[in-house]
This record gives structure tokens, sequence and C-alpha cells, in this order.
């Protein structure tokens, strides 16, 4: 009874009952990778709740004071007020350590849940028609959330944040032709910058960023939700037209609140018990110091990989310096890797001149050439990216560092090219076997039915059964 | 606060399920025979239980999370008030699950999907669009000169933008601090005397009274036997008794130049070389800071040196180029 | 490009990496020309350091430590062509630290020494030692008390000469042509001895740039490295993002795609 006067008080005052109705009964195809969207989701939950704890805390100035806190080895230290602030909430707050850490593993695994996304959703082709702008959404998140990760590490004024900005402001600076422009507009000056370009990163991080990760965000669920999930087809009344699912309640809600507290439990497990980032150990940066085996996090570990493997060269033209050097690593190939991916949807309709509406979902080897593509795209990206840790391997490995970078020189070109008809010809040959064994089984049917054409008896009763219950 | 929602939602739903089921309009496609909308399932009470005792966990865990949060006494606070809440979590997330795959019946429905496209209505939208028009004579000249106004309007509203920085005039990036005359002052905050500089190490110095946060202030100081140096004819006298003093700003993407390599045994070993510990630049001391390995595109600028009457190492002047990352300009500027 | 030909570059570059793995490993074995332990037990200890340089580093160092420049390409022990500096005036220092480390004696002279296991016993180190410093005068082994050193000043001045090389928290790098090695297995007199040796490539520091108090600073900022207030739970080497990347992905992502199998799995057709 209560629960009627309350729906009947909502609906008479919103009208949302049959859209409320609609949205419990929209159906989620059901496939474990499926949620892999969901866990990128569910870390950007995460991500906000922690970050805006965090923000209470953080003090975006670079004001010099010196550090007289409870941890030993800094104190008497010349810093910044940032930086200060940063090592405070990991020791003067309680609890504030454990948010910070649980808000930098729930970035880098936001980041990695989002590459798995994308790779499910390359492989099984449902970037394909309707659903192209959903994907560009999507690239579109991932690069925004590159810059907010970029930038959330920076502003903290550690020695590695700094060697960190650094890099970035040689980047922006290497731009052709308006390079220069652009770093002094953003920095305000020439590097380390104007003292207000720490607030402009905090306000970026805080608040620029998620709000336009937020917006992109709401539009490709929106997307997702107005063309409808694309489906594995797992049973024959699954087809191009019609879609079998869970509907959000009661089946899919439960599932899906189940794994957002498991993400949360994971992120919050790693922030207390699995230290990242201890900036206290890494102590405040100055312009003159550096530490050996300085590393982005992991998701920008392509770019530094990159701007290691360039043999060393500016492009000139006579005094005019058209292409510096970390233009390559740093500009271009991301350029070349995010462009290649924004635009993959109408690449492969250009090759396929595939223009029909697919809702069925290709298994990796329905589609051999993407496949193919795909995985030697992927290699290629992943090599760089295992290059840019190439410094610590010799550490542990002991394979000299200069041999490291030739290897990666070659094998950054080498092995994505092997591995694209490794692919492609283990793709065509499962499709191979597919058809075969399709054959056979339409061969079998056709040999039953003729056998049960000639005979009204079947068989023997055991092979009417098996016939009948096949999906 | 999201459960509370959820809480809602679920009310809701099920207030809507019975409101149908009582009023008899049963008419849905999802509908089963007994007028239900939701198939009906046997009752699990094995799972019911399981799923009470999950979140009773859940709420001791949450509590825990509050007693360790108020117990100064208690140690490793971060790993326990973490296990606390990540257990809390991970209860709720299993007690859910539970719910979803044994407490909820497994129905999986059937929809078609949209249709493609909707012919009539883009009909009717550009109708819409094109029929508004119709009084419009002269259509382009008018969207022209709205496109103009539409730019212009963007363009004054971006333009405070360009108080963020000298955007147009980029000639404050091959500013350094140093001229001639000033002093090295060494990172002890003393004055560098040319005669304590030794061989096989290296030091760090900047311009006195300068400000060590700009990047053309620090330099690399290291000493080389004079006989070692080759350095461009019209930098002779740059390195008085062979020390020799670099930017330690990498000229790749800017960071310190912190590791000098110098030989023990030279003739066993790699020479001497300034590395930057970003992407492994190496610049060659004994050249005038050539690139000898890694990605940087330009040797690292040299400053000039001379000993002043006092012993004291004292520059000769500007750096022999820009310091730091290469810009469209770096290599014009004489310094 | 033809498969066959691809597949030969693919096989160059396993080959290359596989040649370049065997070069950095392999350190030749070296074992110890000792005297006959009899005749060892009588030797006065500057006697025996006498014999065991004579055996072991002459080849390298020359007779009496003057050193042997490549081009005189004496062949020695394993027909190694023997190149090495003078040790005279190196002092015990020197000889203390080389050896215990196990640096000394090296298979190869271009080979960058390396730690390991030291195959001399206590009692021949601190021969060779002796003679080593009876060569010359040179500096003896330096006596550190890293618990008299400044924390804080040891910080300080370890991220300005050391980390560049040596990672800012001890765990060693990378410089083009060396590997730097990390300190964590380094005892505070051989830190101190690095610190005025420059062992291979390392800059050397003198008592004018890095004083002995300074030193003591630094050496108690490396022991506390081994064991920091890893406060965050556990400190996965201290290596910043590289091993965070690992945990992320080894850890995290396998939990929690394991999840969404586990979920996902609820309708079976």
């Amino acid at each position: 009874m209560m629960l009627r006067r309350v729906v009947a008080m909502f609906d008479e005052r919103s009208g949302a009952s049959p859209f409320v109705v609609k949205t419990l009964r929209y159906l989620f195809p059901d496939h474990w990778s499926f949620l892999l969207g969901e866990v990128a989701l569910y870390s950007f939950l995460v991500l906000v709740g922690t970050g805006t704890y965090l923000a209470l805390f953080f003090d975006p100035s670079l004001a010099h004071v010196t550090y007289q806190g409870v941890y030993g080895p800094l104190r008497g230290a010349e810093m910044s007020q940032a930086y200060k602030s940063a090592i405070d909430i990991s020791f003067a707050y309680k609890g504030g350590l454990l948010i910070r850490q649980t808000h930098h593993w729930a970035a880098d695994v936001f980041v990695a849940a989002i590459v798995m996304h994308v790779m499910r959703v390359f492989f099984t082709g449902a970037f394909r028609k309707p659903r192209e702008l959903t994907w560009v959404v999507g690239m579109l998140i991932l690069v925004t959330t590159l810059l907010e990760g970029y930038v959330g590490y920076s502003m903290v004024d550690d020695l590695l944040s700094g060697m960190g900005l650094a890099i970035g402001y040689g980047v922006a600076l290497s731009l052709p032709v308006i390079g220069g422009n652009l770093a002094l507009g953003l920095w305000g000056s020439p590097y380390p910058g104007d003292h207000t370009f720490e607030s402009r990163m905090f306000i970026a991080h805080v608040f620029i960023f998620p709000v336009i990760i937020g917006l992109l965000l709401g539009l490709h669920l929106t997307l997702v939700a107005a063309r409808h999930h694309a489906q594995f087809r797992r049973m024959r009344r699954q087809t191009n037209q019609r879609l079998v699912g869970v509907p959000t309640f009661p089946g899919q809600a439960p599932r899906s609140l189940g794994l957002l507290f498991a993400v949360a439990a994971v992120l919050f497990l790693l922030g207390g018990l699995v230290q990242i980032n201890p900036i206290w150990q890494w102590g405040p940066y100055e312009v003159a110091l550096g530490t050996n085996g300085a590393q982005p996090d992991w998701y920008l570990g392509w770019l530094i990989g990159a701007l290691r493997l360039m043999p060393g060269f500016d492009v000139t033209i006579g005094d005019y310096t058209l292409v510096p050097n970390p233009f390559w690593g740093g500009v271009l190939f991301p350029t070349i890797v995010i462009g290649l991916m924004l635009v993959w949807p109408w690449v492969e309709r250009r090759i396929t001149g595939d223009r029909r509406v697919h809702n069925l979902l290709d298994r990796p080897r329905d589609a051999p050439v993407r496949t193919a593509f795909g995985a030697a795209f992927l290699l290629w990206v992943v090599l760089v990216f295992f290059a840019g840790s190439a410094d610590r391997l010799y550490v542990f490995l002991r394979i000299s560092y200069t041999s490291m970078t030739w290897i990666y020189r070659v094998a950054t070109f080498a092995l994505p090219l092997a591995v694209f008809f490794v692919v492609l010809t283990i793709c065509r040959e499962l499709q191979r076997s597919d058809a075969l064994e399709a054959d056979r089984e339409a061969a079998e049917e056709e040999g039953e039915r003729a056998l049960r054409a000639a005979s009204p008896q079947p068989l023997t009763p055991g092979t009417e059964r098996a016939t009948a219950e096949r999906p | 606060m999201r459960r509370l929602g959820r809480w809602l939602l679920m009310a809701i739903v099920a207030a809507l399920g019975w409101a149908r089921h009582r009023e008899g309009r049963g008419a849905d496609a999802d509908a089963g025979d007994d007028g239900r909308i939701v198939p009906a399932g046997d009752p699990e009470p094995g799972a019911e239980i399981a799923v009470l005792l999950l979140l009773v966990a859940a709420t001791l865990c949450a509590v825990g999370f509050i007693v360790v949060y108020a117990i100064d006494a208690i140690g490793n606070q971060t790993q326990l008030l973490g296990i606390a809440i990540g257990a809390c979590f991970t209860f709720l997330a299993a007690a859910l699950i539970l719910v979803g795959k044994r407490l909820i019946v497994t129905e999986e429905n059937e929809e078609e999907y949209p249709p493609a496209g909707h012919p009539e209505e883009q009909q009717e939208l550009v109708q819409i669009v094109e029929e508004s028009g119709s009084r419009f004579t002269r259509k382009r000249l008018l969207m022209t000169t709205g496109g103009a106004a539409t730019a212009a309007v963007g363009a004054a509203l971006v333009t405070p933008v360009l108080s963020l920085g000298p955007w147009l005039d980029t000639s404050s990036l091959a500013n350094t601090p140093w001229r001639r005359g000033l002093r090295l002052i060494g990172s002890d905050g003393l004055p560098m005397f040319a005669d304590q500089v030794e061989e096989g190490t290296f030091y760090t110095a900047f311009p006195e009274h300068a400000n060590h946060d700009e990047i053309g202030a620090p330099v690399i100081v290291v000493r080389l036997p004079p006989s070692a140096l080759r350095l461009p004819a019209e930098r002779a006298g740059w390195a008085p008794g062979g020390v020799l003093a670099y930017s330690k700003i990498c000229t790749h993407a800017g960071c310190a130049i912190a590791l000098y390599r110098t030989p023990l045994f030279p003739p066993t070993s790699s020479k001497p070389a300034m590395v930057c510990p970003c992407h492994y630049s190496t610049f060659d001391p004994a050249s005038g800071g050539t690139v000898i390995f890694g990605p940087a595109g330009r040797p690292l600028p040299q400053l000039p040196l001379y000993v002043g009457g006092d012993g004291v190492l004292r520059a000769a002047g500007n750096f022999s180029g820009p310091v730091g990352p290469s810009w469209r300009d770096v290599r014009e500027h004489p310094t | 490009m033809p498969r066959a030909q691809l597949a030969r570059i693919v096989a160059l570059a396993v080959l290359a990496s596989g040649l370049a793995t065997a070069t950095a490993v392999a350190q030749p074995p070296v074992g110890i020309v000792r005297p006959d332990p009899d005749k060892a037990a009588r030797m006065s200890p500057l006697q025996l350091g006498a014999q065991l340089f004579a055996g072991n580093c002459s080849t390298c160092h020359g007779g009496s430590g003057f050193g042997i420049a490549p081009a005189e390409g004496r062949r020695g022990v394993g027909d190694v062509a023997g190149a090495g500096p003078p040790l005279r005036g190196v002092g015990a220092l020197a000889a203390d630290f080389y050896l215990r480390t196990g640096y000394m004696p090296l298979g190869k002279p271009s080979e960058q020494p390396q730690r390991s296991r030291t195959l001399l016993h206590d009692n021949e180190i601190k021969a060779l030692t002796a003679y080593v410093a009876s060569l010359g005068k040179g500096p003896p082994i330096p006596s550190v008390h890293p618990a008299q050193g400044d924390l804080g000043r040891g910080r300080e001045l370890f991220t300005e000469h050391c980390a560049g090389c040596h990672q800012v928290m001890a765990q060693g790098g990378v410089v083009t042509g060396a590997r730097v090695p990390p300190l964590q297995n380094a005892t505070p007199t051989q830190v101190a001895e690095a610190v005025r040796i420059g062992p291979y490539l390392m800059p050397s520091f003198s008592k004018h740039q890095i004083s002995d108090a300074e030193l003591q600073d630094i050496v108690r900022y490396v022991q506390w490295t081994k064991s920091p207030s890893d406060r965050g739970g556990w400190g996965i080497s201290n290596l910043g993002p590289f091993p965070e990347g690992l945990v992320t992905w080894f850890i995290a992502a396998v939990v929690l795609v394991g999840t969404c199998v586990l979920i996902g799995k609820r309708v079976r057709s």
C-alpha cells in the first residue's frame, strides 16, 4: 500500500512512470566482456568520490614553505605549498593516505578498463553502424582521461611530477610553428612557468577535464541506450533485428551493482595495502634535480617509449627549426594511434564496402583483416610501451640499454608486420575449419532428412531426440 | 546515498508490478500466463541466509572502519582502514552477486532493435528547417554574415585567454640569467674556485643572485684534461684549465642532466658524458656538448668561463645557444 | 614482402637479442690462484697478500701494482689481455671495496665489475688489502657511523649527487654505457668507499666536494632506503610507476576481469 502511494505521488508529479518502466525493462545481452565498460564507469565513480575528498585538502599553491611536519626525512626541506599539502594528506590527516592511494589506483585501473573495453569493442566489430558515434565519443573519453591523469599526478610538485612536466613542456614546445606560442600561453612564462600554472593545472584536473569526461560519458551511455547493445549470437532467436537480454531490473541491477562494489573493493584494498606514488620518498622538485628510472604512470608509458626510441635529430630548414625531436614521440605517435582508432569505423567501411546495420557481433576470426590489423596495431603500441621500460629491464636483466634501444627500433616495425600475417592466417584457418564443421552438420542433417523421408519411422529414437534438441 | 536511491527504485518497480497485477492489465508482452511481469521462481532459503550473513559482515566491516578511524592508538591505520572498507565492499559485492545469481529469477527477454532510421521524421525535420527560411531572399549572404558574426563573437569571448601568457612574443624562451662577469655559485651557496674543481666528478652551479627555479640558471661543471678537449675553434678559451660549464637542462625535453659518467680507467670504458635520466640523451663534454646517444637534437649549450682575479669561476658571456627543449626559433637566437 | 624474408628478419631480431643477453650475462668463472695452504699458514699477511696479488691481480694491475696500459697487452691466466689501472696510492680503501663487493678479480678488463660472491676468504682479503695499502701512501678504510648522520640532509645530498644514476630510493638504474647498481646490498663502508673511489663510470667525490660528515649523512640515507617507512603498505620496491603498472594489470585487471566472468556467466545457452 505504502509503495503504491509513493509511486502514485511521484508519477502524478513527474509523469515518469512510463519512462521508468521502460528503463527497468531495458535489455542487456549477457556476456562477461560487456561488463568491462562498466568496470571503467565504476572506477570513474570512485575517482570522483575520492577526488572530491582530496580537493578539500590539496592547496594548489607554489608558495615556498619549509616542511616541519611529522615525516622525518623531509623535515627542514624547502618545498612548495602544493607538495606540502599532498604530504599532509598522506601523513597528517587520518584516512587521507587511503583516499589518496585509492584515487591513484582508481586512475590506473580506469584507463586499464577503458583499454580492455576498447579492445573488446574493436575485435568484435561493435563499432560498426549504427554505433560509430559511440566509438568516437569513447575515444574522446580516452584522450581526455590521459590528459586528466597526467595533470593529476603533475600538480603534486614532487620530483617525478616535475620531471614529467618538463617533458610535457618540451613536447608542447616541439609542435611545429606554434609550439613556442602554445607552451608560453599554457605555462605563462618559460618553464617551470608562471606561479599561476599550478592553479591552472588544478582547475583543469578538478573541473574542466572531469566535466568533459562526465559529459562525454553521459553522451556515450545515451548513444548506447538509443541504439541498444550489440549482441553475440549465442542462440538462434538472437538476430540482427531481435535482441535477447536480461532486463535492467531485476536481472541486471544486482549484478551490475555487485560489480560496482567489487571495483570499489579492489580499489580500496589496493589503496590500503599497496603503496602507490609515495611522493614523500621522491622529495620536492627543483629544475636542477633528476632521478634515474623516472617513468610516467603506466598509461603514458607508450609516449616515453616513443620519445626514447627516436634517434636524435631536429628537422631544420636553415636556422628555422621545423620539427623539434619530441614531436615525433610525444605528438605525432599518439596522434597517429588515436587518429587511426578514431577513423577506423570508416576505414573498415571503405575496405569492406559494408554499409549495413550490425547488431550482431563478430568473433575475431569472422573478420580476419580487422583482427590481424588490430593485433599488429596493438603489438606496435605495446612494443613502444615496453621500450619505455628498457632502462628498468637493464637493471633486472642486464641487457645493455643501447642494444635494447636498437632491438626495439627494429622490432617495433618488424614484429607487428609478422604478427599481421600470422594472425591473418590463423583466422582464415579457423574460418575454414568452421565452414568444414558447418558443411558436415548440414550434410548430416540432410542425410537424416533423406532417411526420414524414405522411411516414416525414425532410424533410432536417439537420433531423433538429438536432432530435435539442437537449438 | 546511492543505495538509498536504489532501494527507492526497487520500491517503485515492485509497486508498479503490483499495481499492474492488481489492476489486471497484464497485456504486456513480458507477461506470463499468470499475469506476472517477472516470472515466478522457487525460494532459495540457503542463498537468502548467505546474503543475510554477507550483509551482516559488510555492516561489521563498516563499523570496523569507523572504529579504526576513531582510535588513535591503532597503528598502520591506512592498511586497516583499507582492509575494513575493502572487505565491506567485497561482502556487499558478494551479497549482490548472490542475489543476482540465485534470488532473482533468470529471465532473458526479447525485444526488437530500434529501426535503423525514421524516414518520415527526417523528412519532417528537413521540411521544417527549409520552410522556416522561405521568407529569406539572400540566404547565402545571410549565412555568410551570420557565420562571420558567430566567429567574431567566439573570438571575442576567447580573447581574454590571451592573458594567460605571452602567446605572441616568444622571445622570453631564450632568456637566461647569465651575463658576463657573474660568478658561479655552487649548490652549497659558496662561490666556486677554479682550482677546487676536480677531474672525474661533476658540480651543479648557479649564477649569483639568480632564481634557482629558472631553467636558464643551473649549469653542470666538469673538468677534463685540457689535452682531451676538442672544442670548436670559436670556443677557444671557454674552458680555463679544462673546466667546462654546460646548461644542466636537456635540449630534448627539459629534464635535468643529473648523470655524469666518467671512467675510472679510461682505456677500458666509455668516455666521459653527461646524461639525462628521462630519455637518456648523452652529451659529450669534450667536444662542446654534442649528442652521442639518445633523442636530443641539439648539443647542450655551453657557458663560456674565465677565472676572475679572486680565483672564482665567472661566466664570460651567455650560453652558446638557447637553453632547454627546441622550438621554432631555437637556432635563430644569438646569445 | 615475401614471408621467408620476413621470417629471416624476425629470426635475426631474436638472435640479436639473444646475443646481447649472452654477452651481458657472461662473466667467465674466475678461479683464485692461492699458495699451498701449509705455506700460506706460515706467511705473514703481507707475504700472503703479495703472493695472492701476483697470482690473481698482476695480469692487469702489473707487478707491484704499477698498472698495465692496454697497449702493452700482457696475456695472463685464461689468455686475458691484461689492462688495468695502477694501484700504487689507492690505499686500503679501494682494495677493501673491490674485494669485498666481489668486483675484483674481474674476468675481462673491459667488462663492468658487478657485485658478486667473493671467492676470497676473509683473511685473504685482509692480506691483499694490506699488501695494496703497502704499495703507496693511500686512504685507509673509512669508518662510518650511519647512526650519527642526518637523514634529511642525507636525502638532499643523495638527491643532488647520486639520484640521477642510482634512483632517488637507491634502487639503481642506467647510464648509457653502464648498469648502475642498486644499493640495497651495499654496506655503509662500501657506500662510503664508492663515493671516494668512483668505480667504473661513477664520478668520485673528494672531501672538498662531500665532507666526511656529509658522507655520513648520505650513508645514513642509503641505510634508510633499505627499509623505508612504506606508510602506504606494500612498497613494491619503491620504484614508482613501473611496478604500479604491473600491479594494475596483473592484480587489479585480472581480479576485475575474473569478477566480470563470474557475473557474466549467469545465463547459459
